[in-house]
């Protein structure tokens, strides 16, 4: 790595700024795998979501979508908890790519015994895959893959841990909106102690510059959260003064039982996201929710449908372009791209 | 040193043990001596005349001290408990089959010998499982030295309660493990800021105080002896403290990993580090360090957990906790004497002579009519702990790759070298 001075959180940098520290190629995201948000640098997730920037443009640009970049390589996405959007996306993130992409969809009950993780982890890397995409129930899971397998990994979410294809394609959605992270009040509502949403999103977005705020009740609260980058809020009304952004988040329906909370309708009552609630967070705020959302609990169908508040479509939009993006640049090196080998 | 056969006569043999800077778990500073044996036991020690018809056996300057006496192990691993210089240990009842019948407690006792005895702890309960008293009292008929609650905690205060009275009336000790179960549930780590970070299933560290709150309140009511195997947070020692100036009998010990490592050695999920309880904060990690100082904790163990890739190579919260102690148990124990924490005595009464009071065995001292089993020590002795090279059935200790100081050089176990 050639010397160079740390650039600041506060300083929204361009591509340009970065190759005026003289960064370019393999220097400019030196990461073998995409595992955890709290691998990268601040420049690195700019440098991801620039990347994105331009498959956003180029997703939009009519029915042809294709580009070859990836033909001939294999995409194994391999999920070992149930999913839809993500693993839809990354097919055909992988897919516009020209990647040949294939699916491997193992429950977790089926592939239970951790040898077996491994052995299945040692199945994908003699089938000579070129990136792999993995989700797990367990946090770490995928890490411990990572470290068998010869090629990328990328990880779509390792149980309570990290998820940091979402937190970059919130990212790119907050920065397309508001146009950049200096200054903005991000809430961050719901169950953040089970949530990897929360932990990159919080990571994410301090390393970017936002003032990060934890919304939750104490029971769904990750004892120091602080040191994540947010501040916590226990009432959702003093979370919510004079948000920019309040991304939600998904109260699985197991933590609804009285475990967590008393019942669904209590949580709505408290922590639901209503157009009146909304109103106390800033006028323009964003409205934000990973999906898939349990409408009339954390958010209500008014707020999830406004066509100019919520966001909600267009992260799903964004997520496709991020991912394409990540699945570029970690094969970057394999494709032998010019200053990445 | 020089080694006698011990092969040549017949009847008993007398052995004087010269040359050894002599660490007595009942002395206060290592000093001169000699140590005569006869037979499998110690029949004299200190300043006295060697006998003419007793054969010497130079310990070459070595420290010699009792072997250690390894209070709560999970596994009959004999390689590993004799390079780490343990010549007795006693088992947990967490075997395959919980250790809940007398027939068991009998196979378990003969697994080792004879040169090496393992103590079989009786399970509290049927199968383990917290409900219904076991046969305690057939179980001491065939050899076990302890009553046990295993892993786990028993949350039921009536069946422990019970289990703690009728121990009482056979003389046992009852060894439990403090950790409130309905605070830990399906945690994996201390709650805190690295729990949080690697997004693990955690639980607050007073899981630990509470337990060991309530077992007081009832070892109170019904005088019975009660022994918390590993106490790790300060909250815990504090009650224990108390508990000890109100004259009960409650004893506690720990393990060298909560001394030396503190919940960061998880980051990267090093499932190696994956304990139970787990490891604690650095603040509660200085507790344990005082409480040792202090006198509070009266018994260090290596709770030998010998586990294979199949129960480690996992995703962090799927892993099972434990780890390989036996080997690094005395060099660890070492640094506590280096750092000024406690004598060299002193820390043979936590590794040997206070385990076999709270077994009732005649081991762990110098003391005429015990057992004649000794260790000789080099505590300088340098070397590498490496888990790929390990005695132990497996390797997993988190303490790979770290220097330490200080070997068991040979081992006597009833009058025999080995």
């Amino acid at each position: 790595m050639p010397d160079f001075a740390v650039p600041s959180a506060e300083s929204d940098l361009k591509r340009a700024d970065l190759k005026g520290l003289g960064l370019t190629g393999r220097a400019l995201f030196p990461h073998r795998h995409l595992l955890s948000i709290a691998d990268l640098k601040p420049w690195e997730i700019r440098f991801l979501l620039d990347e994105a920037e331009h498959w956003a443009k180029s997703n939009r640009g009519g029915a042809r979508k294709h580009d070859d970049r990836l033909a001939g390589m294999t995409q194994i996405n391999a999920f070992f908890e149930n999913s839809t959007r993500t693993l839809l996306s990354f097919e055909i993130a992988g897919k516009r790519l020209g990647a040949d992409v294939v699916n491997m969809a193992a429950a977790t009950s089926s592939v239970k015994k951790g040898e077996t993780l491994i052995d299945t982890a040692m199945t994908l890397n003699a089938m000579a895959a070129d990136v792999i995409v993995i989700r797990h129930a367990s946090s770490g899971a995928v890490a411990l893959i990572a470290d068998k397998v010869d090629c990328p990994v990328l990880n779509a979410g390792d149980g309570w841990h990290q998820h940091p294809t979402q937190a970059l394609l919130d990212a790119l959605t907050i920065r397309r909106r508001k146009g950049s992270f200096e200054g903005l009040i991000v809430a961050i509502c719901g169950d953040v102690l089970h949530s990897r949403v929360a932990r990159s999103n919080m990571l994410c977005l301090a390393a970017l510059g936002a003032q990060v705020r934890a919304v939750a009740p104490p029971t769904l609260m990750p004892p120091e959260v602080e040191m994540l980058g947010a501040t916590p809020y226990y009432r959702m009304d003093e979370g919510l003064d004079g948000a920019d952004v309040v991304m939600m988040l998904r109260l699985q329906n197991e933590r609804m039982d009285g475990a967590f909370i008393p019942s669904p309708r209590e949580y709505h009552m408290l922590y639901g996201l209503t157009p009146e609630r909304l109103a106390i967070a800033k006028p323009d705020a964003l409205v934000m929710h990973p999906g898939p959302m349990n409408r009339g609990v954390e958010i209500s169908s008014v707020v999830a449908d406004h066509p100019e508040r919520s966001a909600i479509t267009e992260q799903v939009e964004m997520g496709v372009a991020i991912r394409m993006a990540c699945l570029d640049v970690l094969t970057r090196g394999a494709r032998e791209v010019e200053g990445w080998s | 040193m020089n080694i006698p056969t011990n092969k040549e006569g017949l009847g008993m043999t007398k052995l004087a043990i010269i040359n050894g800077t002599l660490a007595d778990p009942a002395g206060t500073e290592t000093g001169n001596g000699i140590i005569l044996i006869e037979g499998d036991r110690i029949v004299a020690t200190g300043d006295i005349p060697v006998p003419a018809d007793a054969q010497t056996v130079d310990a070459g300057g070595l420290v010699v001290a009792p072997g250690l006496i390894d209070l709560g192990v999970f596994a009959t691993d004999k390689p590993a408990f004799h390079f780490g210089g343990i010549t007795r240990a006693a088992l947990m009842p967490d075997q395959s089959s919980p250790l809940d019948d007398a027939g068991l407690i009998r196979q378990a006792t003969r697994a080792g010998k004879p040169d090496f005895w393992v103590h079989p702890i009786a399970a509290a309960t049927r199968g383990l499982k917290g409900a219904e008293l076991a046969e305690i009292g057939m179980m001491q008929a065939a050899g076990a030295k302890a009553v046990g609650t295993g892993r786990q905690w028993i949350a039921d205060s009536g069946v422990m309660m019970r289990v703690l009275a009728y121990a009482s009336g056979l003389g046992l000790t009852v060894i439990t493990h403090a950790e409130d179960s309905g605070l830990t549930g399906k945690a994996v780590a201390t709650s805190g800021e690295t729990a949080t970070r690697l997004g693990l299933p955690h639980a607050p560290a007073c899981a630990e105080a509470m337990a060991i709150a309530r077992d007081i309140m009832l070892a109170r009511i019904t005088g019975a002896a009660i022994h918390f195997r590993l106490v790790t947070t300060r909250a815990g020692f504090d009650l224990i403290r108390a508990a000890k100036a109100e004259r009960l009998k409650v004893t506690c010990g720990i393990s060298p990993a909560y001394l030396f490592l503190n919940d960061q050695a998880v980051t990267d999920f090093r499932t190696f580090a994956r304990l139970s309880p787990p490891l604690r904060a650095e603040e509660d990690r200085q507790a344990c360090l005082a409480a040792v100082a202090d006198g509070t904790v009266d018994v260090i163990t290596s709770s030998h957990d010998p586990r294979g890739p199949e129960d480690k190579r996992l995703p962090f919260a799927d892993a099972s906790p434990g780890m390989a102690g036996a080997e690094t148990l005395l060099a660890l124990s070492l640094n506590l004497v280096r750092e000024g924490h406690v004598s060299l005595c002193r820390l043979m009464t936590l590794l040997s002579a206070n385990p076999a009071k709270i077994l009732g065995v005649d081991a762990g001292s110098f003391a005429s009519g015990s057992a004649a089993d000794l260790i000789f020590i080099d505590p300088d002795m340098p070397w590498i702990v490496d888990s790929a090279k390990m005695a132990a059935q497996a390797g997993n200790t988190p303490f790979d790759r770290v220097p330490v100081q200080g070997r068991a050089r040979r081992i006597m176990k009833g009058g025999v070298f080995l």
